[in-house]
């Protein structure tokens, strides 16, 4: 959503004029005490379905400016439209899972997740094989020399992209929102940070800047999407987008391309000839906590 | 090996093309091979050889003497067998005259990167997903072209279960992050 | 007005010791406040894990006390019940100090203070009517003006020695009753609706919010009205302490047999959802649970204060009826700021666990906003009980009390 076409923003023009004003008065005092203006202005940012196009466009420079002067190096935040007849689907080979953690890892450099304090979106479950799907006995903390190990198997949890998304239902400013193609996105200049969705969230996928994140500049990817990876503040919840700098693209999420065992599928659910519906066709396939009515486009499968 | 990738990077579509056309049998592969599967897929790796290994002609003559009874090869101890080894061996895929070449079971050859047809003679069931994009990795585009890696990429041929690895490392206990 | 600041400036020695304790506990927490505010949640104990901590449940308890003003009120205005009536301003001046402290715990949990101008109406955007921190939002607000409004009115017609209009205040009261059950039904469907965290998914929880808020509550008032009746001119008749003491009881009897349906559905189930209650009580994968001392604690205290306000005997003794009052207090405050949020909480969502306590920083800060709940009570109750009892003649008080005042409010708990 590039260009929002929310019909609302024409009629908050009377907010906008108020909004205007004060970044007005913060850009001069701003400039006056030669301090940061485009921190100030970002202050007063508005709603990312209320900005007009021009409005959207000044924003992404204002942060190209701020990241350019906090990390000292260029990157590029874009903001990429869903395209039409596209629902992105994802499914997991849970019986070829090493539980290896490369997805995670390749997920943490792509999408410029705080290496210090760590963040990561990606959880691997290790689970007992005579137990099985037990998430309760079930540990993220595994560390053996060799994976996989005997009598274990592994369940890699991360965001659901659910279709009755839990999460935006209970923020109570619209920080977060399910885009046309399924992608449940963050508005980062919005979000509160008051963590009523990483409470309601049912799979344990959003995680929260408890302090302002540690992402050294040379490892950013500066190729950035303003609802996804660009780098985040302090005080706000950040999730897994299904890589939406790459997957609104064309390209595969970076934890699909990473997976030495190919265990990660992805593709367009509307498309009867990709192979996400292949996968959802020939194999049967389950999705996590269903009698909660999320909705997953995160599908779980077996084919061994 | 660069030459390896770039022959392959340009013959690649004809390659696939030919194995389309030979895997032609399941009527549920059809409507995918016609479109959208053969002509967006590129192959992103050359046959794992081990380094110096290739081509096996530097060595094998194709006159050379052959003994066509199963035995032990002491020269490749690289090479550790276990791919049914009660009943394969070395001849079985290598073509003893052409050694730059495998073969099909009924003795048609078969480069080095076309293997994959050779693995779908057994397993017929992986190279059917495999073609859908369901078995193996992927990279490249959910909606476009896409590079595939050949069986041999991932799984040893000569012992090709998957062998544990170093996992990345656990991440840090909440208690522990301050 | 002179005359009312001076009324808060001057006192007796023990009023500045309890004045300069309590702005003690504001600057510390302020210092706190400020490193957290500088280096983010991190300072909290607080984790994706348990993403909620100390400060939503001290949030959470302080509905409970707030809303249970109306414990008082209906008994007031609804059967006129005289002995009651003139300490329900009291009250309601806790429940404005009650829910400013909700507002600053709110407050410090938000990752973002910064943009709490997003969730201001038109201003801001809001997810009205889905998200029910909105509607918290909404009814708290509401609660803090209405409060605010019938004490001020209250206080201002003394202060002119002129009778309260009963068509303002009897209206707003009663409009009050059905807000106080609102603040705490909603703050409950705040967890309640969490269908991700099934300790919380019980249809039972509201109601529980508001039986242990009808015991916490007056349980704060009881023992207030003792120190005030012992150290001012403010007068309340045994009879009004025993009639709101009987009410608790019954209030904590409630509390205790829906206590007793959630445990008889979770331990006879037996389901997964049992992990919760396991790690309260005692603790899973054969690690003890930091939290279950605490949770037995508040369950014993419940049981004992229970019997000490059942029977007529302790209950219409002072001395065992305050024993009572405080087992309450603590058992509820235990229940509301441990044994509700970090359960829900543990194991995670997917099984993890993270053993949450309070970091040195929550702790503090939750002193400060306490310490600023304390200030504000202190000084309306001084300023309540000087116009409402000073005298008859509220006028010639207050002239005298510029020098020596002739009440002394030394009061809060």
């Amino acid at each position: 959503m590039s260009q929002p076409k929310d019909p609302d923003w024409n009629q908050v023009s009377r907010r906008d004029a108020i909004k205007t004003l004060f970044t007005l008065a913060a850009a001069y005092t701003a400039s006056g005490c030669s301090r940061d203006a485009d921190k100030l202005t970002s202050f007063f940012h508005s709603h990312f379905k209320e900005l007009s196009p021009d409005q959207l466009k000044s924003n992404l420079e204002t942060w190209e400016r701020r990241y350019k002067k906090r990390y000292e190096t260029d990157i590029k935040v874009s903001s990429t439209p869903a395209k039409e007849g596209v629902l992105f689907g994802y499914a997991l080979d849970v019986s070829r899972c090493i539980g290896c953690r490369r997805c995670v890892y390749a997920c943490v450099k792509e999408n410029n997740q705080s290496r210090d304090p760590q963040i990561h979106w990606i959880t691997v479950l290790q689970m007992e094989k005579d137990k099985g799907i037990d998430l309760v006995d079930s540990t993220a903390y595994y560390d053996p020399e060799k994976v996989p190990e005997e009598g274990k198997f592994y369940f890699p949890v991360q965001c659901q992209q659910c279709e009755n998304p839990p999460c935006v239902k209970t923020c109570p400013v619209n920080a977060t929102w399910k885009e046309p193609d399924g992608i449940v996105v963050i508005d980062y200049d919005w979000c509160i940070g008051c963590r009523c969705c990483v409470t309601a969230c049912p799979y344990g996928a959003r995680h929260f800047n408890w302090t302002r994140p540690g992402l050294p500049r040379e490892d950013i990817n500066p190729d950035t999407e303003f609802l996804g990876n660009r780098p985040r503040p302090k005080g706000v919840v950040e999730k897994c987008t299904f890589c939406i700098q790459r997957s609104r693209k064309g390209r595969y999420p970076a934890c699909v391309e990473i997976c030495p065992v190919g265990a990660r599928k992805f593709g367009n659910l509307l498309d009867p000839e990709s192979e996400i519906r292949y996968i959802l066709k020939n194999h049967r396939i389950f999705i996590l906590k269903e009698e909660l009515n999320t909705q997953p486009k995160f599908f779980y499968y077996f084919s061994i | 090996m660069k030459v390896w990738k770039t022959s392959l990077m340009i013959y690649g579509l004809a390659v696939l093309g030919a194995a389309v056309a030979s895997n032609n049998g399941a009527p549920e592969d059809s409507a995918r091979d016609s479109g959208s599967w053969d002509d967006q897929l590129v192959a992103v790796s050359p046959p794992p050889f081990s380094e110096g290994v290739f081509p096996c002609s530097d060595c094998h003559s194709p006159d050379d003497e052959v003994d066509r009874t199963p035995h032990v090869v002491d020269f490749h101890d690289t090479v550790h067998f276990e791919h049914d080894a009660e009943n394969r061996w070395c001849l079985d895929c290598h073509d003893a005259q052409n050694r730059d070449m495998l073969h099909l079971a009924d003795g048609r050859l078969l480069p080095f990167e076309e293997s994959y047809k050779l693995c779908g003679q057994c397993h017929a069931q992986q190279l059917k997903q495999w073609k859908a994009g369901d078995h193996g990795r992927r990279t490249g585009s959910w909606s476009g072209r896409k590079q595939y890696l050949l069986c041999a990429s991932c799984h040893d041929p000569h012992s090709p279960s998957f062998k544990p690895i170093e996992p990345l490392p656990a991440p840090i206990r909440q208690e522990n992050i301050r | 007005m002179k005359k009312i600041l001076n009324l808060l400036f001057k006192g007796s020695a023990s009023y500045y010791i309890w004045v300069g304790f309590l702005l003690v506990c504001i600057i510390q927490g302020l210092l706190a406040y400020g490193a957290q505010f500088n280096h983010g949640l991190i300072v909290t104990h607080m984790r994706d894990s348990v993403s909620w901590g100390f400060y939503i449940g001290n949030f959470t308890f302080l509905v409970g006390v707030a809303a249970s003003a109306v414990m008082l009120v209906i008994p007031a205005y609804i059967y006129n019940w005289k002995p009651i009536k003139e300490v329900v301003i009291f009250g309601e001046l806790l429940a404005v100090a009650a829910i400013t402290m909700c507002l600053f715990f709110v407050l410090v949990d938000m990752g973002r203070p910064d943009r709490l101008w997003h969730m201001i109406p038109v201003v801001g955007r809001l997810n009205f009517p889905s998200s029910l921190l909105d509607w918290d939002a909404f009814v708290l607000n509401a609660y803090l003006l209405v409060n605010a409004t019938v004490v001020g009115h209250l206080l201002w017609k003394a202060y002119k020695g002129e009778a309260y209009n009963k068509k303002i205040v009897v209206p707003l009261v009663i409009f009050s009753i059905p807000l106080a059950v609102g603040i705490h039904t909603v703050t409950a469907f705040l967890y309640n609706g969490m269908a991700s965290r099934p300790y919380w998914n019980s249809a039972i929880l509201a109601p529980r919010f508001l039986a242990s808020a009808l015991c916490s509550g007056p349980a704060v008032l009881l023992i207030l009205f003792q120190v005030l009746r012992k150290i001012t001119a403010f007068e309340i008749k045994d009879d009004a302490i025993h009639k709101v003491a009987e009410l608790m009881a019954y209030a904590m009897g409630f509390n205790l047999f829906l206590f007793g349906a959630e445990i008889f559905k979770e331990y006879y189930s037996n389901t997964q959802h049992l992990v919760h209650y396991e790690y309260l009580f005692f603790g899973l994968h054969g690690q003890p649970s930091p939290i279950a001392w605490y949770a037995w604690t508040s369950l014993a205290f419940s049981i004992v204060a229970f019997f000490l306000f059942l029977v007529p005997a302790t209950r219409k003794n002072l001395y065992t009826m305050n024993i009572g009052a405080v087992l309450i207090y603590f058992s509820v405050y235990i229940e509301k700021g441990i044994a509700l949020i970090i359960p829900g909480y543990t194991p995670d969502t997917l099984g993890q666990i993270y053993s949450y306590t309070p970091s040195m920083t929550e702790l503090r800060v939750a002193a400060g906003i306490f310490g600023t709940g304390f200030l504000i009570f202190t000084l309306l109750v001084r300023i309540g009980i000087a116009l409402l009892f000073g005298s008859p003649e509220k006028s010639g008080d207050l002239r005298t009390a510029g020098g020596t005042p002739l009440v002394e409010a030394e009061g809060s708990v």
